[in-house]
């Protein structure tokens, strides 16, 4: 019978990524709630030594397939490497990271094997040894809870920056395996030909811890640098709602909402957003929602922990150097 | 260069979702239904890469007899034909099922690149388009904002936005690309271009006549099964902050992120 949980981890470069750790410690209380082992799967070249990390966040065993064709991502090797894996040690719960990577991973995984899935999980739970998934649909319009009866391995991803990083305990070790490669050159049929950094240095909104998002209320594109110095200030990523994109003022990669990205960031700061319900929908599982709009009627206000009535103009730049006295 | 565009028919994203009284499915009463936003750049970008190399697009929808008409809007935008699995057994089906159905009226055309938005607006799985390239036997490249393909169109070359950077992405055809929001700016149907699209051939295909047991479809045969749907959990009340000035309103902000909410 099926047993186990195993986590993908994700690496970039050789280096763990965030998500990651996010799922090992979500995949401990997972296998603790069932009473099972925990296996983190690391692919990547020349990565070995990283493995003893994913012990310290929870894994009992880490499965290593170290292959210089396995350094940068593709779907064609990682998801054979994985699914041979998974016929191999026939996990019941199989979990990735809802990040670009994972996404584009478990859903060619999940009909390789031929089973089921649940993508940008927000909970899982374990109820009378069922293993269970929430998901939000209609971009968060909805939520829906999910069970895999029908189908084995269990396989779910986690929304970034959901699921509660543990305290890494590092005196925890992991039996490390070397996983089997057998890749056959000729069966790939995609390449990374060039990857085109962002040098902004900003991290990406699905990942940012907190985000300041500027709607049709910023009047034009000149004016975002008022919300660039206080997301400089807190360490934060810029948004934008679907209007300003729309519009011209930011690039579609900023947009926020049910035709853009899905975010929940410890702070989400709406600036001139009016909230319409695809907007809403997108950063509603944000963790503290601030909201400010000179419309005391903006839809937005009913959505935001902390409101402010009045024009963003004044209050931005006066939040800019009123933040600076805690920072 | 023949080239296949699927779409699917998603609720407008202005709709209000409501959960049925059943509490596994949505009102369906009243909703706008649309070709899925992402789909639509995907029919965009098949119409333009016929442009520049020739052949045929074909549209391959599913879905039940309303899908007709997105079908018939992607024909107007410049489509040469249009399929549509229609068959009540498929109602409730999984993305799995789903891109079965796809992949049996598809095997048999010919093709070189294939389409598809990069998610549902609806179910927000994103799985469909892997599914239907693991099904045909090639390759994906998923959620992509730029498409090249090659002079001699024997292979593409995509860009791909991750967190953080761009990548660039290669593959043989025929390939399965998905479409993410940035590819392009999807056209309207021009009057004639809805004119000559009621012309256009639109077959409807059964599961029989994709030779498929319908057993394997709809609700009883999903994978995943819905035990409950739900609103959105509520938020509490939020605190509209008090002050005379916007320097003061901003001040008492602060002082609550920092104090109250701990995030500054």
């Amino acid at each position: 019978m099926a047993q186990g949980v195993f986590a993908i981890a994700e690496q970039r470069e050789g280096e763990i990524r965030k998500v990651t750790y996010e799922i090992v410690s979500e995949g401990r209380r997972l296998a603790d709630a069932l009473g099972q082992e925990l296996t983190a799967v690391l692919l990547g070249s020349g990565i070995k030594d990283k493995a003893g990390e994913l012990a310290h966040y929870g894994a009992d065993k880490v499965l290593v397939a170290d292959d210089p064709k396995l350094g940068t991502y593709t779907t064609d090797a990682y998801v054979t490497v994985i699914a041979d894996l998974v016929k191999d040690k026939d996990p019941a719960v199989v979990l990735g990271g809802a990040s670009s990577q994972g996404k584009d991973l478990i859903a060619r995984l999940s009909a390789r094997l031929g089973v089921g899935m649940g993508q940008d999980c927000t909970a899982f739970s374990v109820e009378d040894g069922k293993f269970t998934a929430v998901r939000p649909v209609y971009a968060g319009k909805a939520y829906t809870k999910v069970s895999f009866e029908n189908s084995m391995p269990q396989i779910a991803t986690a929304r970034p920056n959901v699921m509660t990083i543990s305290e890494p305990d590092t005196s925890r070790s992991a039996e490390v395996i070397d996983a089997p490669v057998s890749l056959d050159e000729g069966a790939l049929k995609t390449k990374v030909a060039d990857v085109m950094k962002d040098e902004s240095g900003k991290v990406d909104l699905t990942e940012a811890d907190k985000i300041v998002s500027g709607g049709r209320g910023m009047k034009g594109p000149e004016n975002y640098n008022i919300l660039e110095e206080l997301a400089d200030l807190i360490g934060a990523s810029v948004g934008a709602s679907r209007s300003a994109v729309d519009a011209g003022w930011r690039p579609h990669s900023d947009q926020v909402g049910q035709t853009g990205k899905v975010v929940s960031p410890n702070l989400y700061i709406a600036c001139g957003i009016s909230g319409a319900i695809q907007h809403l929908a997108g950063m509603s599982t944000s963790k503290v929602i601030v909201a400010i709009n000179k419309d005391p009627d903006a839809p937005i206000f009913q959505k935001a922990d902390y409101g402010v009535v009045a024009d963003l103009f004044d209050v931005v730049p006066a939040l800019t150097e009123e933040v600076k006295k805690y920072l | 260069m023949n080239i296949i565009a699927c779409i699917k028919q998603v609720p407008d994203t202005e709709t209000q979702i409501k959960v049925a009284p059943d509490k596994k499915s949505i009102v369906k009463d009243d909703i706008k239904w649309v070709m899925n936003p992402y789909d639509e750049f995907g029919v965009e970008e098949a119409l333009r890469v016929k442009e520049k190399f020739g052949g045929e697009v074909t549209v391959v929808g599913l879905g039940p007899k309303r899908v007709t008409e997105s079908i018939r809007t992607a024909l107007a935008m410049g489509a040469d034909k249009g399929i549509l699995i229609v068959d009540d057994a498929l109602e409730g089906s999984d993305s799995l099922a789903t891109a079965k159905a796809l992949a049996a009226a598809i095997k048999d055309l010919d093709y070189d690149l294939i389409f598809a938005g990069q998610r549902g607006v609806d179910d927000d799985l994103g799985v469909v388009g892997a599914a239907l390239a693991e099904f045909l036997g090639i390759p994906q490249i998923s959620v992509v904002v730029k498409v090249d393909v090659a002079e001699d169109g024997k292979s593409v070359r995509c860009n791909r936005p991750v967190e953080g950077e761009v990548l660039v992405i290669e593959s043989s055809l025929p390939a399965l690309v998905t479409a993410q929001k940035g590819l392009n700016e999807p056209r309207y149907a021009s009057l004639p271009g809805i004119m000559k699209a009621k012309k256009k051939p639109l077959e409807e295909k059964s599961l029989a006549d994709l030779g498929l047991d319908s057993a394997e479809f709809g609700e009883e045969a999903r994978k995943v099964k819905i035990m409950e749907m739900t609103p959105p959990p509520e938020r509490a009340a939020g605190k509209i902050i008090e002050g005379e000035t916007p320097e003061e309103k901003a001040a008492g902000l602060a002082k609550l992120l920092h104090e109250e909410a701990k995030v500054i």
